[in-house]
């Protein structure tokens, strides 16, 4: 069910969001007490391939994450055998990466 | 801690693998007396036909272990008075294992799993050679000897919820003594065996929960020994070798 490579994927993933998740948090909290509008927080992150690649990469890590954390509880409390198991993970992988690239499409482009 | 008559109340589950339930039995309390000393009582006095496994009776043959009031015991060696729950005591076959009839489990799934978790000596040398220098006090004999009084009770494996929630998963047990071979100079299997503790319902599954670690009657610590295998088989596997 959690072999070697989903658990590299898995601690992996969470080495590459803590910084980012900490780094989001320290922006957000500057940029809502600096009292930015969401028009001058948008004209900073439109076209800057930093924060294109900063969220990008956060995006992608949460998919990987979320996926396989996911994958555990529904093998060990559904107990879906392993196509399904994999099916699932696939799709919620899938959807969280499809989701998150259009937010970030959304303040970047 | 006694009833007027001055009798424990002890239910015994009875069945086999079809089902089964509780029955009530009175046994007279006796000073120092353990839970095998009131199977063994009931067996003797009231039920002829109580079915239950035991062997050394002194903690050394992993026989006996039982579910005592909800709890993985070894019950040769737990007395009545340390884990009773006001006067009463439930005595179930070990968690996690099927019941082939009342209170004994057949144990093959659990010792199956030794082999897939490669928990096999591989010898690299044979008996015309000069017996291996083993020093006791390197960094892998250590690990080795902390984790090597394993008696084979399945009482981790019963307080294991991983093992209740995924049954491809090989256990505390079985890993642990995997985690002594990896850490035996002597035994040529390393890769063979990170590759086979990393497979599907392998190291990786363990949520180091600690049920084993809390439970374990010779007071091993086999969530430590699966912390150790996952480390090593993760740089294995960044290595490419497994």
């Amino acid at each position: 069910m959690l072999g070697v490579r989903l658990y590299l994927a898995q601690r992996i993933s969470a080495l590459i969001m803590a910084p980012l998740v900490l780094g989001h948090l320290v922006v957000m909290i500057y940029a809502t007490r600096d009292g930015l509008s969401a028009s001058e927080i948008l004209s900073r992150t439109q076209g800057s391939l930093f924060w294109g690649l900063s969220y990008g990469l956060f995006v992608a890590a949460v998919a990987v994450h979320a996926a396989i954390g996911l994958r555990v509880i529904v093998a060990e409390y559904v107990r879906l055998p392993g196509l399904a198991l994999d099916a699932f993970t696939w799709s919620v992988g899938g959807v969280l990466l499809a989701m998150g690239a259009r937010a970030v499409a959304a303040v970047v482009l | 801690m006694q009833n007027p008559s001055g009798n424990l109340e002890v239910s015994v589950w009875r069945g086999n693998g079809a089902g089964g339930g509780y029955s009530a039995y009175l046994v007279p309390v006796r000073d120092n007396q353990t839970i095998l000393d009131v199977v063994t009582w009931i067996q003797h006095r009231l039920e002829p036909t109580l079915s239950y496994r035991f062997a050394c009776r002194v903690g050394m043959c992993g026989s006996c272990a039982m579910m005592v009031n909800g709890k993985p015991r070894w019950t040769c060696r737990t007395h009545v008075q340390r884990v009773i729950d006001g006067n009463s005591l439930k005595i179930a076959p070990l968690r996690n294992l099927p019941v082939i009839k009342d209170l004994a489990t057949d144990m093959s799934e659990f010792f199956d799993k030794w082999l897939k978790a490669e928990g096999i000596f591989h010898p690299t040398s044979t008996r015309h050679e000069a017996i291996a220098p083993i020093k006791p006090d390197e960094p892998a004999q250590i690990a080795a000897s902390a984790a090597i009084e394993c008696i084979n009770c399945a009482i981790c494996y019963a307080a294991c919820d991983v093992v209740a929630l995924n049954p491809d998963y090989l256990g505390p047990a079985a890993l642990n003594r995997a985690w002594t071979l990896i850490n035996d100079q002597r035994d040529g299997a390393r890769t063979a065996r990170l590759a086979a503790v990393s497979a599907g319902g392998g190291c990786f599954n363990c949520h180091s929960q600690q049920g084993c670690a809390t439970f374990c009657p010779n007071e091993l610590n086999p969530t430590e020994s699966i912390a150790g295998l996952k480390r090593f088989a993760a740089v294995a596997a960044l290595r490419g070798e497994i």
